[in-house]
């Protein structure tokens, strides 16, 4: 009974949190109209997609959290035994279900901006949508795969990479468009996040001369990738591990 | 008093030692706080409105927000929490000493040293580098002192108030997890207290939880002269007064309820 309202109150936190953000969004227009030409659905558009594909990475891989521990304590030896993939083992350790209040809001905002932009939902624009969502699942299941693996060789997870995942999720959460140059090219040639909300996105919402209707299509694409490289990364890292026989 | 002293002093050093977080953590609040200029860059420029706040006020929100980040009373002092969790609370029960005083000694603590550690080096790398401006005078300096001061107790109060909840398992959690997303909504630290609506203004002006950000950071920049400072602390005290009592009050009852209950 217990564990179950601890689960509820974990939700309700996550769900305070997400709708406070969305609440500052709001805040935001009310004060200054638009963003650089964005209107907020929009925005909540994008807002949408980035939380649902974060919330939705952070379910599946948030095993790789606890990752610094499992080595520090050696029980990641356990897992080299048995005759399965690492990675599955290691995100099959906790199916973390407490976001599902931040998927929740995503998936509700999305559906609001949706209703008042007036899309009319095409099969093509549901594919791109839900293709680029799983794109972004790709993504940030590939840095929390690469947070882990920085264990491989120092003892302690880098914060650092949660400006990555994290601020990566804020970031996406506006049209990348309204920041300096060199912000909007970290997101999309080395985490390509950009390609995952702001390329597909832009293209269902219509905005002429935003970006080639071809790249949109294709760009989800660049976060299966993304994925690929970074497991490849955590497989050197293991292979490491062994060579170095802790 | 000097046993709460002692206490408070243990803690401080003990906070201290952990610098090597600190670095880390310093470059991720230096990302998160570009990146909310940048956002707030490109939402001014869409207006040309006037605006209760500048721009260069908006960012310099921001970092002291970010400066100040650690006081902000997000989480709980981990030793107490656990006190609680395992039952050990009792133990404490028994020493002829005031709970609430050696906890709220702690927190202080807790609060402050954190807090320094990150807010030096935030000030000088986002005045030289980032856009934050120095403040409006020096009796806008002054006044932020004293209101900052007033601030970190205020703050104290209410991280007290979210350990104490603990007491009651089930209610603990929830308050635990819900309060720190209502003090980041409230104290400005998502978007500064006067960008909100016009309507709004009365009622955020009335919470508490607007002295641990929004008054000091406003005092900073003279958007609250200094001559406010009275009502501006009276304002952050009257809260933390109450704050107070309501702590010691359910601390009473909390643990009352667990010698009851067989602790």
């Amino acid at each position: 009974m217990q564990y179950r309202w601890s689960f509820v109150m974990m939700v309700l936190g996550t769900l305070v949190i997400t709708a406070g953000e969305l609440l500052g969004i709001w805040v935001l227009f009310a004060r200054f109209g638009s963003l650089k030409g964005w209107t907020l659905p929009q925005v909540a558009f994008f807002y949408g997609g980035v939380n649902m594909a974060i919330a939705f990475g952070e379910l599946l891989f948030r095993g790789f959290d606890q990752f610094s521990t499992m080595v520090r304590q050696g029980d990641f030896d356990r897992v080299l035994l048995r005759p399965r993939s690492t990675v599955l083992q290691i995100a099959g350790q906790e199916l973390s279900l407490q976001h599902i209040g931040r998927f929740a809001l995503g998936l509700a905002a999305l559906l609001w901006a949706a209703t008042r932009l007036g899309i009319v939902w095409t099969p093509a624009k549901a594919v791109l949508t839900m293709g680029g969502i799983a794109g972004g699942v790709c993504v940030f299941a590939g840095l929390f795969v690469l947070q882990a693996t920085i264990c491989f060789w120092t003892v302690e997870s880098l914060e650092l990479m949660n400006i990555l995942t994290y601020g990566g999720a804020e970031a996406a959460q506006y049209p990348l468009s309204i920041y300096r140059p060199w912000l909007q090219r970290l997101f999309v040639w080395i985490v390509p996040l950009a390609c995952i909300s702001y390329l597909p996105s832009a293209a269902i919402l219509a905005r002429p001369g935003e970006s080639a209707p071809l790249l949109s299509w294709v760009s989800p694409l660049a976060g299966v990738v993304f994925l690929a490289v970074c497991l490849r990364v955590w497989k050197l890292g293991v292979r490491r591990y062994c060579s170095t026989g802790s | 008093m000097n046993a709460y002293y002692s206490v408070m002093a243990a803690r401080f050093r003990a906070l201290l030692q952990y610098r090597a977080a600190a670095a880390a953590g310093f470059a991720t609040q230096l990302f998160w706080g570009a990146m909310k200029v940048m956002v707030f860059q490109a939402f001014y420029r869409s207006s040309t409105a006037h605006q209760p706040m500048s721009l260069a006020q908006s960012i310099t929100y921001i970092w002291l927000g970010q400066a100040m980040l650690a006081m902000l009373p997000w989480n709980v002092d981990r030793e107490i929490a656990v006190m609680i969790r395992t039952g050990n609370v009792v133990y404490e029960l028994l020493r002829p000493r005031d709970l609430y005083a050696i906890w709220f000694s702690r927190i202080l603590a807790f609060r402050t040293a954190p807090t320094l550690l990150r807010a030096a080096p935030m000030f000088v790398v986002a005045m030289l580098l980032l856009g934050m401006q120095a403040p409006a005078s020096v009796g806008s300096g002054f006044a932020y002192a004293a209101s900052m001061l007033a601030a970190i107790l205020l703050s104290a109060a209410i991280t007290a108030l979210i350990s104490i909840s603990l007491l009651w398992t089930i209610s603990g959690d929830g308050i635990s997890r819900i309060v720190p997303g209502l003090v980041t909504i409230f104290s400005g630290m998502i978007v500064p207290l006067p960008l909100f609506p016009a309507w709004a203004q009365t009622a955020l002006n009335w919470s508490p939880f607007r002295g641990i950000a929004d008054i000091p950071y406003r005092l900073y920049m003279g958007h609250i002269p200094p001559d406010q400072l009275p009502y501006m602390l009276a304002h952050q005290l009257g809260w933390t007064v109450a704050l107070v009592l309501l702590g010691r009050w359910m601390l009473a009852r909390g643990t009352r309820r667990l010698v009851v209950q067989g602790g």
